[in-house]
């Protein structure tokens, strides 16, 4: 579904992805870990060119993305993202925040995006806030409602730069849990996180990314029971 | 009671003698009309020039591959080239040299010099509106930016409906800073002999040699408007704050 081919982002003179090549199938729950300034949050920003990579391709179903003769926004419309400060627009109530996308790119008529969104809010318990503005709602509540946003323009992937690390404690628990339950309907993921044991429970496959390129890549079992990488052998050594 | 006498007498011959209080009425109509057109076209070019140079800014982030992206990529230069010159040079030279060369070389053969003092006073506040509004569009986070676009919505589109009302918002007290400086500085259009507020004092002053009274006057009128201008924006930004993060 998404191939990335030889992927490299410089930031002026820091190299921080030095090539990497990897290919998510439909369904697949990819996990990524490393330690920070690793390279894994620009991978999965690289995946819908919100960096713009400096060497190597990205392809999603056969289209190369990074080429600037396809229409990004196009492919961006597939790839939810959901942002570790969960960047819900403060200037617009929740239910906008959810409707605003799909009825400007007039993929759902008013009614229909109004209906979609209260049926997502009504999933995640949260319908009696659809007029509130975000700054009224618990960090837990906006990433959900962030969550939602993303799923309201029905993508095929979702892409979660550390949903939870800017959460209180108590509030990783609802955010996981939805994210799980997307998981188990069979979205497509890619997941940047901390959380190992969310990690272990969720994905397919994980990767571990240090010094911009992919040094592990294994299921969840192996990946965390038998590490082979010793560079990832020290950082579980550490988290776990 | 001399002074109550001579204050009566003063006031008498300002306003009363010769219908003079119509003079007072012609400039205070003008310095209004000067002062509100000025500040639309300031607000509607400065808005413009500062969203323009904001997308240039935001397109200079993606690679041109095809001869025609890189054509418009070098208009767009060229044009975000032009523009930083405009504000340059409206900010660097002084506002009266400005109304001056508009007045006698640029439009000298325009018949209304009103409108000609809207237009110069109104394309030198579009130049700092844009640097207004540009420092607004800075303060808004740069996830808000990556949050519309990831949702697959245009620049343009991101621009408009995501940065640019939180943008005003930050820039609402410089923008009302703005308004009061437009205000006070249509007190020189009595350079090309336009009747404002201030060239009625003088005309005023000239016949009677009571200058006391006409400058008091004036003074009390434009301190009234500036805060009133002043109130109006803070209930303003009251309406705005609701969407504020907590």
């Amino acid at each position: 579904m998404i191939e990335v081919k030889g992927l490299k982002k410089d930031f002026e003179d820091l190299k921080v992805l030095n090539g990497i090549d990897y290919k998510i199938e439909q369904g697949e729950k990819i996990v990524i870990i490393g330690p920070s300034g690793s390279g894994k949050s620009t991978f999965l920003r690289c995946l819908n060119l919100l960096e713009e990579p400096t060497g190597g391709s990205v392809w999603m179903e056969d289209v190369d993305i990074t080429d600037p003769r396809n229409d990004i926004n196009k492919m961006r419309q597939k790839m939810g993202m959901v942002f570790q400060h969960f960047n819900l627009f403060p200037h617009m109530t929740v239910l906008d925040n959810i409707t605003f996308a799909p009825v400007k790119l007039k993929l759902q008529s008013k009614t229909e995006a109004r209906e979609n969104a209260m049926r997502l809010l009504n999933r995640i318990g949260l319908e009696d806030k659809a007029g509130e503005y975000p700054n009224k709602l618990s960090g837990g509540q906006k990433q959900r409602i962030a969550i939602v946003r993303a799923l309201a323009m029905n993508p095929e992937v979702m892409l979660f730069d550390e949903p939870t690390s800017a959460l209180d404690p108590e509030m990783v628990g609802e955010v996981l849990d939805l994210i799980r339950e997307l998981a188990a309907e069979g979205m497509t993921m890619v997941i940047v996180t901390h959380e190992m044991g969310f990690a272990k429970e969720v994905a397919t496959k994980v990767l571990f990314i240090d010094e911009g390129i992919i040094k592990e890549e294994n299921t969840p079992a192996e990946f965390f029971d038998h590490p082979q990488n010793p560079r990832l052998q020290e950082f579980l050594s550490k988290v776990l | 009671m001399g002074w109550i006498d001579s204050f009566m007498a003063d006031f008498n011959k300002t306003f009363i003698v010769d219908d003079r209080y119509k003079v007072f009425l012609t400039g205070f109509k003008n310095t209004i009309t000067i002062t509100l057109i000025s500040l639309l076209v300031g607000l509607a070019a400065g808005i413009l020039i500062a969203i323009l140079r904001y997308g240039f800014a935001q397109m200079k982030k993606r690679k041109t591959v095809t001869f025609g992206q890189k054509v418009i990529f070098a208009v767009c230069w060229i044009v975000d080239k032009i523009l930083a010159l405009y504000v340059a040079v409206m900010r660097g030279v002084p506002l009266v040299v400005q109304l001056l060369i508009m007045a006698f070389v640029v439009m000298a053969g325009f018949p209304n010099k009103l409108m000609v003092c809207c237009i110069a006073m109104g394309l030198n506040s579009a130049a700092y509106v844009s640097e207004v509004v540009r420092g607004g569009i800075n303060a808004v986070d740069a996830g808000q930016m990556e949050a519309g676009r990831s949702l697959g919505l245009g620049a343009a589109d991101t621009i408009l409906y995501i940065i640019l009302p939180q943008a005003f918002k930050s820039a609402l007290p410089a923008l009302c800073n703005e308004g009061i400086a437009v205000l006070k500085e249509s007190s020189i259009v009595g350079y090309i002999a336009i009747v404002d507020l201030t060239r009625a004092s003088d005309l005023v002053r000239s016949r009677t040699m009571a200058p006391m009274m006409p400058l008091l006057f004036i003074a009390l009128v434009y301190f009234v408007c500036v805060m009133l201008l002043s109130w109006g924006v803070s209930i303003l930004e009251r309406r705005l704050k609701q969407g504020d993060r907590g």
